[in-house]
């Protein structure tokens, strides 16, 4: 059929299913969906009092893609992740979730916006009066779900961060490692497709911050989840920036390092400064940014 | 901002706390274990400081008492005089006063800890409500308890009273049971069962208000407990005073 305006082939519905199999109409679908942001920022603005704490933030997460936030301490990274969780609103600007605006949701309305998101916490933020087990069931009984289930996920769980054997353990007896992810096992529970670290390397030795950020690799590259990875870390960045997990032949998770072969796409800085972004783009860019305070920054000082 | 939006602020944060926590109660999922929970460590855990601070009452109020009666010869009455004291006014007020530095401290302490390291934020982030899931199964724990507790103050005052009046002023315990039942209305009664309740709420909501409401880490949370117990201990006295003054107009309870 053709327009008499245009000339332009036009797809109706009856066209679409004639012509296109079921599976290329999931795949149109899903690239719809793809298409839209998990996570996006419009022109924020949060103050307390007098203290500015993000001045007119704009930012957005695609599917599948880690955004990496750098900056010091208080210059308003975690405030960020707090704001996208509605744990606090914004004074101005928008905040959409899959497209939907969260700006001005109840509490009521943020539970099931939440059910969506993971969240790990800086110290892990265990329950100390709950076992490992408990702490990573945590959100399959609040909803009531059936024993055997809840066991089998919080196995899987606890599998993928490879801490099976600490599953009778109470928080006190974990070191600071585990207790990140333990934090991480916990967050994703339910296959939230958006996940967001809140400094989950600080404190800790360079192998056990390795481990954290490949299991932020493993999500991103082999679970398709969009996360936003707040540190001040540059070693973190690295990490992130510059490698991809993938299934080898034997069916082991292997890192494979970004070079001419490989060009990682789905992993973007931005860093924050007194509450306004100061640099947005890819690792390379970063590295090569002329900006004084980023070179400050990136040499540690 | 100066002391009077102050309180103000603070009285309409501990409202809308018990209006969440209320509300939330007739909500699925239901937090019933978790009730059960703070029900046992309020009421059983309680009940031995509770127990020995009405025993030792009783029997300090008929050591200070008995001597001035006997003076005027009405040493009979003696168990009148303890009973109404305890049942209208002290066993209400000591037992509330006891939970409020045992529990409401417990409470304010926990739920601060809970702030600064993050698990209130981490359980919000899970899909949880803590004002259902904490706050109201502990202040609906201390509204349900605190008259058992009262009670069981009461009880042991007169018993320990009358202990004391047989054992060091040699009067029957016959004859000190006798005054209690002849001292004692269904009007003092239900008054010093109506007290608790409201004592409950106000230690329950202040403790759960303090400990959600700390900031600045673990030396936040010493000072959120310390308030805690300050503040409630000083508001359950002082809304005696009115509660006292309520009863008495509502139940027409006439003096002894």
């Amino acid at each position: 059929m053709l327009s008499p305006q245009t000339e332009e082939p036009i797809l109706t519905e009856e066209i679409i299913e004639e012509e296109l199999e079921p599976t290329d109409l999931e795949e149109a679908v899903d690239n719809v969906e793809r298409a839209v942001p998990a996570i996006e920022f419009r022109d924020v603005y949060l103050a307390f009092d007098d203290k500015i704490i993000l001045d007119g933030v704009s930012f957005t997460v695609r599917r599948g893609e880690t955004k990496v936030i750098l900056g010091r301490s208080g210059g308003g990274k975690s405030t960020t992740i707090r704001l996208i969780l509605g744990l606090l609103k914004p004074d101005a600007g928008q905040i959409l979730i899959d497209g939907e605006d969260i700006t001005d949701y109840s509490e009521v309305e943020m539970m099931e916006v939440r059910k969506k998101i993971g969240m790990v916490f800086q110290e892990g933020a265990l329950f100390d009066s709950l076992s490992v087990y408990d702490n990573v069931a945590y959100r399959l009984h609040e909803q009531r779900v059936d024993e055997e289930e809840v066991e089998k996920e919080v196995r899987r769980m606890l599998k993928f961060v490879d801490l099976e054997d600490a599953i009778d353990k109470m928080p006190a007896e974990l070191s600071g490692g585990m207790r990140r992810r333990v934090g991480i096992a916990r967050a994703l529970v339910g296959d939230p497709q958006i996940v967001m670290f809140d400094e989950p390397t600080a404190g800790l030795d360079p192998p056990t911050a390795r481990t954290i950020c490949e299991l932020a690799i493993k999500l991103r590259d082999l679970e398709d989840v969009s996360s936003i990875f707040v540190t001040h870390e540059m070693k973190n960045v690295e990490y992130l920036s510059s490698e991809h997990a993938t299934v080898n032949e034997e069916g082991e998770v292997v890192f494979e390092m970004e070079g001419e072969e490989l060009c990682l796409i789905n992993t973007e800085i931005i860093m924050l400064r007194e509450g306004k972004i100061i640099f947005s783009g890819k690792d390379e860019e970063l590295l090569a940014s002329k900006n004084p305070y980023i070179q400050k920054f990136m040499r540690g000082k | 901002m100066n002391p009077l939006k102050k309180f103000l602020f603070e009285l309409q944060e501990i409202t809308t706390l018990i209006v969440h926590a209320f509300i939330g109660l007739f909500k699925k999922p239901y937090y019933l274990v978790d009730l059960v929970k703070q029900m046992d460590i309020i009421g059983v855990g309680s009940l031995p400081i509770v127990l020995l601070t009405g025993f030792f009452t009783g029997g300090v109020l008929i050591l200070q008492t008995f001597p001035t009666l006997a003076y005027y010869g009405i040493q009979n009455e003696a168990g009148r005089s303890v009973s109404t004291s305890l049942i209208r006014e002290l066993g209400p007020v000591l037992s509330a006063l006891m939970v409020s530095g045992r529990i409401g401290s417990a409470i304010s302490a926990e739920l601060g800890s809970m702030v600064v390291s993050q698990q209130i934020d981490a359980m919000r982030a899970l899909g949880t409500d803590p004002n259902r899931k904490l706050v109201a199964p502990r202040i609906l724990a201390l509204v349900l308890m605190l008259p058992f507790l009262t009670v069981a103050a009461d009880i042991f005052g007169i018993i320990g009273g009358g202990i004391v009046a047989s054992g060091l002023f040699n009067q029957s315990f016959d004859t000190f049971l006798t005054s209690v039942r002849n001292g004692i209305t269904i009007e003092d009664i239900i008054g010093g069962l109506i007290k608790p309740l409201f004592f409950g709420l106000i230690i329950g909501s202040i403790s759960c208000h303090k400990g959600l409401s700390t900031t600045g880490g673990t030396v936040g949370v010493g000072r959120s407990t310390t308030s805690a117990v300050v503040l409630s201990s000083i508001v359950v006295i002082i809304f005696d005073f009115f509660l006292s003054k309520a009863i008495q107009t509502i139940l027409d309870v006439k003096p002894i």
